[in-house]
């Protein structure tokens, strides 16, 4: 089939064969002659050229002769050279570049002298010095002297664009790739040209921000309720792709030298994307992150928080030697084999496997090992929950779950190897998102989405267009959270929407908050067998796909087999080398925590589960539980009531994979070399203290049984949910439908430490209709949202066009941490009173 | 025969050779074959009435030559701010990779040289410099020097790793001690030309009313010279 593809391909690309500096080569039709030139071997010096942005032609830097055969077919050369960046390759073309022609040679030489005119060539103080475009082409491509005499055009520098993106206008050359980039790839259109002539300059259309001395701004931009001019999700991405110094970042600025750095190509642990990194570390500590270029999941993009979100794991806060709770009731630091035999001989004791009488008393240990964990450590954790504990008690989910969506992901999701991809996603006609806000909750998906802009139809299912949804210009099929089933049951027929979906390629992608919605996922894929669009599932944190093919989940067995069933439980079994598995039916993570708080578990083993992300009170449940054992990178609020806590590996200190939402394995190797050691590694440990030997000592090991285990037959897998749509609350009186999701850059524990970053995330505001704030009384544009919980929340309005009875404030932005605070998930009701 | 013994053979007779050998000096006459024991000393008696070239270090120091590769030294502007921006051309110029730079950004509270950039952390190991100079060339703004200072020998090596404030040059009579503002209304090519000369009393007032107790204050300096105070 492969073959014949090619074939096809093969035979439809029309080629063109051209001449460059006397080599003949034949592309095909429609490529830029700087890119035949590549292909050649051939350097054009270029600014404002990148492969994913359209051509713009901006910095003429590129100019080479060419000469073309006209109407009748005589080659004819160009009077003026030509820019290559822009012009496509002809037919019979000859081209000639600096190396051949000294017109192209001076033409080049006399841009990039006026290019160098108005450059302060402050190259020791800026931080592009060392591996700036500008600085080698001018040194490969330049004169050594300027004839410009006078004095040069001075701004104000630097000029902050947002608390992270600064901008250094007069290192600028105007080449548009951070306006293009902004335009085209993420769709923030808030930095662009302003100005003519030798005034010509990159703003924000924010006078106040801006500083024109006299020069006014033509427009104001569409701002959001930040106020702030350039909060994009992407707009690191401009730092990078600026060929000069003129764009750095707040957390890099001043702080090394290319040489000095060390760069290690990884995967970002902040999404389920799985976006490729490069870490680029000095002397053991982290300086930047950049993007990887890998065309087939982030191209060249990443998110902020992918970039900038890194310094969490050196934080004064980081554990580096375990900790055990000695008489005094104090935590104090101890050599890792006494750490572990303590850990041990507390879980032998909470699971009952002493030998002594004592053991009747003894209720058992739950694992909570979190969502951010690498594939490797979820299969440690599962297995060390199964085999050395005896236990299915053991769930990632840290967050909204069901059993439905158990069912959901172990019949659709795990052991299905890649399902939809990256690629799929661009090429589909229709994509359908429930539950889902690509641009918050996906990364660098909603760039793919917007990739297809204007030529793919979205659909979202949400109570309201956020903003990510308007610049993919999503058609919004109003639900409120809880009524998701029944929005999408609606779609039938021949309705507009049903009928899209129905077009080859389309894609149904349904978002992790669709678990607190009974019936939605059920509906999701009745949706999908009626339309015969594919489903994809994309979680937010980027374990958690991982923990999923591993199987901790507490129905779940490595490769989505059902734990329920004997034959996979036996199958299992076999392939661990045990007797047996615990045939019980495990508690999930909220079920676990419930069981904690009121007494009925003696112990718990616990990951990188930060509490203030919690709806239940997990501190008055580790409070209650007799013996804990945190793995942790850093002393969190659950150390203050661990007994033992285990130091661990960050991403960028240990290898691993996650697996991304598409199901492809994204291996890393380990960045930085610490002692620090794996989550898998220390179960390892404890797993041989308590007398099993769970041989995941290593990431190869793991990757071993994984490889033999493969994924379930169809007889041990779990059957598909088949849940009746469930019906969102009633808003009544003073009691509105919560609706709440994280956004991107928000105060989520793997964003400590990072004030800059910080700064570009959107201000909390709570979201309510025209009519709903009317009835509730909006007094000084404020509202206050209480829910029985630990606490209320306080936020200022934003009237948005959304539906009726449903108050939507951010997950974990500043002021309001709605698990925390509210204790509720989204879909519960909430009071809202107006004022404060 | 093994081949070692082949070896050996052709080495006897080789020395064979060489006892065969006859000198191309003269031969003494009988006086001079009489005092041949004892005319080695002929040598050492001329030099009795020689002047002497031994150098009496560390009793007597010798001044280097003026242009001498000595340890390196981090020059002040006149005000007393530092002319390190910490751009690491000197450690880019390192063959010997002896220079370790880290630079951060000059704030309003802490300006430590003019402009945005300054060297927070700059380390200079002279277990490894060679001396060649580079560093100095490299630097765009004249804050590396070398000075005739060549004793650097010492028992540790951390102690041969010279950090900033061993490398600073020594505070002259009129500056001030950084962290201070630059002198108001100039920007750093004001500096770079050599258009600032003096401290001004903003600045005095601006490091008075933060570090009352700073001893390069008017009011704080001690009345003996600053050669005396550098020791």
């Amino acid at each position: 089939m492969t073959s014949t593809a090619d074939k096809a391909t093969a035979e439809t690309v029309d080629t063109v064969t051209l001449t460059i500096d006397g080599k003949e080569t034949t592309v095909p039709k429609g490529t830029l002659i700087i890119r035949a030139a590549e292909q050649v071997g051939i350097d054009i010096p270029r600014f404002c050229d990148h492969p994913l942005l359209a051509p713009a032609g901006a910095c003429r830097q590129c100019l080479v002769d060419v000469a073309a055969p006209d109407r009748e077919g005589n080659v004819r050369a160009f009077p003026k050279p030509q820019a290559s960046c822009t012009m496509q390759a002809m037919d019979g073309m000859i081209v000639n570049t600096q190396h051949t022609s000294d017109e192209a040679k001076n033409a080049q030489e006399g841009v990039m002298e006026l290019l160098l005119i108005n450059h302060p060539l402050d190259c020791p103080v800026c931080d592009k010095g060392g591996e700036c475009p500008l600085q080698n082409q001018a040194l490969s491509h330049g004169r050594s002297e300027s004839r410009f005499i006078d004095v040069k055009r001075v701004f104000e520098k630097p000029l902050p664009l947002s608390s992270e993106i600064l901008l250094d206008r007069e290192r600028c050359v105007l080449c548009q790739r951070c306006t293009r980039f902004s335009k085209e790839i993420a769709g923030d259109a808030f930095i662009d040209l302003q100005n003519r002539g030798a005034m010509q300059q990159i703003g924000t259309f924010d006078e106040d921000v801006l500083g024109f001395d006299g020069y006014e701004p033509i427009g104001v931009a569409a701002e959001d309720e930040s106020g702030r001019a350039f909060s994009s999700y992407y707009s690191g991405n401009t730092v990078q792709i600026c060929p000069v110094g003129a764009l750095t970042s707040a957390a890099y600025r001043f702080r090394s030298r290319p040489f000095d750095l060390v760069s290690s190509p990884g995967i970002s642990e902040h999404d389920s994307s799985g976006a490729a990194i490069r870490t680029d570390h000095r002397r053991g500590t982290i300086l930047r992150r950049l993007s990887d270029n890998d065309p087939v999941v982030n191209e060249e993009w990443i998110t902020d928080k992918d970039r900038f979100a890194f310094s969490w794991q050196n934080l004064s806060d980081r554990l580096e030697r375990p900790l055990v709770r000695g008489d005094d009731g104090e935590l104090h630091e101890a050599s890792w084999p006494d750490a572990i035999a303590r850990a041990a001989e507390g879980l032998k004791a909470a699971a009952g496997l002493t030998g002594t009488p004592a053991d009747k008393k003894a209720k058992g240990v739950g694992v909570l090992p979190g969502g951010r964990i690498t594939m490797e450590d979820a299969y440690a954790y599962q297995k060390f929950a199964r085999v050395a504990l005896g236990t299915n008690d053991v769930d990632v989910r840290t967050r909204t779950a069901s059993d439905e969506e158990q069912e959901f992901l172990g019949s659709t999701v795990a052991g299905s190897g890649m399902g939809v991809t990256f690629a799929d996603l661009e090429k589909a006609p229709t994509v359908l998102l429930a539950g889902f806000e690509p641009e918050d909750e996906g990364g660098v998906v909603f760039l793919r989405l917007r990739k297809a802009y204007g030529t793919q139809r979205v659909l979202t299912v949400a109570p309201f267009l956020s903003r990510g949804a308007e610049k993919l210009d999503a058609t919004l099929i109003q639900a409120v959270p809880g009524g998701e089933a029944a929005a999408l049951a609606s779609i039938k027929g021949a309705a507009d929407a049903a009928e899209s979906l129905q077009a080859e390629g389309s894609v149904i992608i349904v978002g992790e908050r669709l678990a607190g919605s009974p019936g939605a996922l059920s509906e999701a894929l009745r949706l999908a067998k009626r339309t015969g669009a594919r489903l994809a599932w994309i979680p937010r944190r980027a374990g958690e796909r991982g923990a999923v093919e591993a199987g901790a989940l507490p129905g779940l067995l490595p490769g989505g087999r059902d734990a329920t069933a004997a034959s996979a439980r036996d199958a299992i079994a076999k392939a661990w080398g045990v007797d047996s598995l615990p045939e019980s039916p495990g508690r999930n993570a909220a079920e676990i925590i419930a069981a904690a708080a009121s007494g009925t578990l003696s112990g718990l083993v616990i990951g990188g589960v930060t509490p203030s992300d919690l709806t239940d009170d997990l501190a008055a449940a580790l409070a209650r539980t007799d013996f804990v054992v945190s793995l942790e990178v850093r002393r969190t609020d659950v150390a203050r009531y661990a007994d033992v806590v285990l130091p661990v590996a960050p991403p960028s200190e240990k290898p691993g994979t996650f697996v991304n939402w598409e199901g492809r394995l994204r291996g890393f190797a380990t960045a930085i070399r610490t002692d620090a050691i794996s989550d898998h590694r220390a179960l390892d440990f404890l797993g041989r203290e308590l007398g099993a030997d769970l041989k995941v000592g290593t990431v190869a090991d793991v990757n071993e049984q994984l490889a033999l285990l493969g994924a379930a037959g169809k007889s041990e897998r779990v059957k598909a949910p088949s849940v009746k749509a469930g019906k969102a609350r009633k808003a009544a009186g003073d009691e509105l439908v919560l609706a709440s999701w994280h956004l991107l850059v928000d105060e989520g524990a793997l964003q400590d430490g990072e004030p800059y970053l910080a700064g570009t995330g959107r201000t909390a505001v709570a979201r309510l209709s025209p009519a709903t704030a009317e009835r509730i009384g909006v007094k000084d544009g404020v509202v206050t949202l209480t829910a029985g919980g630990r606490g209320t929340i306080e936020l200022p309005v934003a009237l948005t066009d959304m539906a009726d009875g449903v108050v939507w404030v951010p997950a974990k932005s500043p002021g309001s941490w709605v698990a925390q605070e509210l204790g509720v998930h989204p879909g519960a009701l909430v009071r809202v009173k107006g004022g404060i | 025969m093994s081949e070692p013994d082949d070896v050996w053979k052709v080495n006897r007779e080789r020395d064979g050779e060489a006892q065969r050998f006859e000198s191309n000096f003269p031969e003494n006459g009988a006086v001079g074959r009489a005092f041949a024991p004892v005319a080695g000393f002929g040598v050492t008696l001329r030099n009795f009435f020689r002047p002497t070239v031994t150098e009496q270090y560390p009793d007597k120091k010798t001044p280097a030559m003026p242009r001498y590769h000595g340890r390196h030294q981090l020059n002040r502007y006149a005000d007393g701010l530092e002319k390190c921006i910490g751009c690491e051309l000197c450690a880019w110029a390192c063959p010997a990779d002896a220079i370790y730079v880290e630079g951060d950004s000059n704030t309003e509270d802490a300006q430590y040289s003019p402009g945005e950039r300054y060297g927070r952390v700059y380390q200079i190991n002279y277990l490894r410099c060679i001396f060649c100079g580079l560093c100095i060339e490299a630097c765009p703004t004249r804050a590396l020097t070398m000075t005739n200072e060549y004793e650097l020998a010492g028992p540790t090596r951390e102690g041969l790793i010279y950090e900033k404030q061993d490398l600073l040059a020594p505070m002259q009579d009129a500056m001030l001690a950084a962290p201070h503002p630059m002198v108001p209304d100039t920007v750093d090519d004001d500096y770079y030309r050599g258009d600032v000369t003096a401290v001004v009393d903003s600045q005095i007032e601006w490091v008075r009313e933060r570090r009352p107790d700073d001893p390069t204050l008017p009011e704080n300096r001690s009345t003996e010279p600053a050669e005396a105070r550098r020791g």
